[in-house]
């Protein structure tokens, strides 16, 4: 038996985000008196899947089969499943991301497991299985409970603090034996973000509304998420009016983020537009109409005018 | 081709969530159902594709009680020619996935939004095309058919991809699949009322979670305030006092 925990890597790295994922799997390993198992799928060098190891994991499995660099989610599934059984996998816990959320439900079908996604927290029990998602988009949190013996998760990022043990890890290759007649999906491009740093993966945030006024303004913004090693975001009628790419659209439509401070600039902070950034751990507001329902949801603001405001923010940070 | 849309009846998005009973049920007291966005903007992209001339005819699907046929009504406005409602609780994504892969399997696409934007999910898609056997792709932000072949764009963690996919298949979408969604026209809503609304009974199924109850997010403090003369103490804030930067 074991919990086992799919790792995913990014150009054979891990993130932050992968050793979370290994610390919470570890925390509900512990409870279960059972071990834990990362899952590797494609190529990462032996030293940086030790690194899994540190947060946790007893035994790393190694897919090193370059047919999955097409994200095939019915191929992908499949290893995943067969290697939750291979290990007995009483619980098996993906990111809530792009690729966790392809997988899971297809991985809990032939797991015939119960699947919650967008967790959050530890369960709080485990005889019944109960643990806590989020729901109406940051609105509230359910808790769940789960009626099957296996259970799959997909768990949210920054809901959980990386712990580093002492851990003793063994690395297999595992070869989940998948054909060829599997995979039906053809990449024909792919364009990867670069230079910037990823708004899912940015600790601070600095994001820019329809009080910004036009795409020749965000200047600033780009110089203070520069000086902050930040990633930037955007309401999205500043995404629509194509001010700024549709990738840093972040709200009930857009991007879920929840970073350690979200700073939003002329944003009025409409519910769908919170429910994308509400779990922040820090809101900064910088809005003109005092009235804004933005500085509901901050936990600082400045009522003025960010044109204002930014050179004196930019002016602070390099003095930091 | 036939396309199948999925339509979940969601809350409106401004709804001021609400739970009753000891937080064990949602307050649905004078909130207003609307199709789930994501399901919208797949509609609006199978109505564009049929009018494009690739696909044949879009059926939409729902798992849900009479009270969601406005709904579906609102669907057939939008362009689909036909709904089907399995008449049954929506109890969890199991349920759900289990009730649609008896009506979803002479599809050629089935379209699912990426979440539905009450219980977030993420799931239905996901667990339909599993249980067909189908192939599946998520985070689509764009589908388009030339002569025949699907050619999709989604999104990765930290980029995108063009890629192409043997049908069936299901496509799990998100924003950009559509600009905006549609709007029922006059003469879209006169016809929705002619066109079919099937429903079925739904087949023997346990569903395997269930939310027992609900909590509010604690209530945020006061938001303190600087002033916008002294605006560098908000980042001195930010550091000595949040210690975020
Ligand atoms: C189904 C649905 C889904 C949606 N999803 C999303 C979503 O995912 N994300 C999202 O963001 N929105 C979403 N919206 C739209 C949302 O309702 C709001 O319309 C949108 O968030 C408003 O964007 P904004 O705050 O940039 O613009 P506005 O609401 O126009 O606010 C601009 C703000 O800038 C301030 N301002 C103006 N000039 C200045 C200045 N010089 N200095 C400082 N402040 C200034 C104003 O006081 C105002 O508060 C959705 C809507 C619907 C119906």
């Amino acid at each position: 038996m074991s919990v086992l925990i799919y790792t995913e890597n990014w150009d054979g790295k891990f993130k932050k985000f992968s050793f979370e994922l290994v610390s919470y799997g570890a925390a509900i390993a512990k409870e279960l008196s059972i071990p834990v198992t990362a899952l590797s799928i494609g190529k990462v060098a032996e030293d940086e899947l030790k690194k899994l190891g540190k947060y946790g994991a007893d035994k790393v499995l190694n897919v090193n089969d370059n047919r999955f660099n097409s994200i095939d989610n019915k191929a992908l599934s499949l290893a995943v499943a067969k290697a939750a059984k291979a290990e007995g996998a009483k619980v098996v816990i993906f990111a809530h991301n792009n690729l966790g959320k392809a997988l899971a439900p297809r991985v809990a079908i032939k797991l015939d497991a119960g699947l919650v996604s967008g967790v959050t927290a530890l369960p709080s029990g485990y005889d019944p299985f109960v643990v806590k998602k989020k729901v109406f988009t940051g609105k509230a949190f359910a808790n769940v409970q789960v009626d099957a013996d296996e259970k799959v998760l997909t768990f949210f990022q920054n809901s959980y603090e990386p712990v580093e043990t002492e851990n003793k890890v063994s690395i297999e290759a595992f070869d989940p034996q998948v054909g060829d007649e599997e995979f039906a999906t053809t990449v024909k491009e792919t364009n990867k973000i670069t230079g910037k740093v990823l708004l899912t993966d940015a600790e601070v945030v600095i994001s820019g509304g329809r009080g910004m006024k036009g795409p020749e303004n965000w200047g600033g913004l780009e110089e203070l998420a520069d000086l902050l090693g930040a990633g930037l975001a955007c309401s999205r009628p500043v995404s629509d009016e194509g001010w700024r790419g549709h990738e840093e659209h972040v709200g009930q439509t857009g991007k879920i983020i929840a970073p350690n401070l979200y700073m939003a600039f002329g944003i009025s902070g409409a519910i769908q537009h919170l429910g994308g950034v509400s779990s922040s751990k820090f809101i900064a507001a910088i809005n003109k109409d005092p009235e804004a329902p933005i500085f509901e949801a901050a936990d600082y603001g400045i009522v003025g005018d960010a044109f204002k405001v930014i050179p004196q923010l930019i002016e602070a940070v390099k003095e930091l | 081709m036939k396309i199948l849309v999925l339509i979940s009846n969601v809350p409106d998005t401004t709804t001021k969530i609400r739970f009753t009973g000891d937080n064990t049920a949602f307050d649905s007291t004078g909130v207003q159902w609307i199709i789930n966005p994501w399901d919208e903007l797949a509609l609006t992209r199978a109505v564009e594709l049929k009018e494009a001339g690739a696909v044949e005819k879009i059926t939409v699907g729902n798992v849900g009680r009479q009270t969601t046929e406005p709904t579906l009504r609102k669907a057939l406005a939008i362009g689909a020619d036909e709904a089907i409602r399995v008449d049954a609780e929506p109890e969890d994504a199991f349920f759900v996935a289990i009730q649609l892969a008896e009506v979803g399997k002479d599809f050629d696409i089935i379209m699912a939004g990426i979440e539905a934007s009450d219980y977030n999910g993420s799931a239905v898609g996901g667990m339909l095309a599993e249980l067909l056997g189908f192939n599946s792709v998520s985070a689509v932000s764009g589908l388009n058919i030339e002569n025949g072949e699907l050619i999709i764009n989604r999104e990765i963690d930290g980029g995108s991809q063009v890629l192409t996919i043997a049908s069936p298949v299901v496509t799990i979408v998100q924003k950009g699949i559509a600009k905006e969604p549609r709007i029922p026209a006059m003469r879209g809503i006169m016809m929705a009322r002619k066109k079919p609304m099937n429903v079925v009974s739904p087949v023997e199924a346990k569903a395997k979670t269930e939310m027992i109850n609900f909590e509010l997010p604690p209530p945020k403090a006061a938001c303190k305030l600087v002033d916008e003369e002294n605006a560098k103490e908000l980042i001195r804030l930010l550091h000595e006092e949040a210690k975020v930067l």
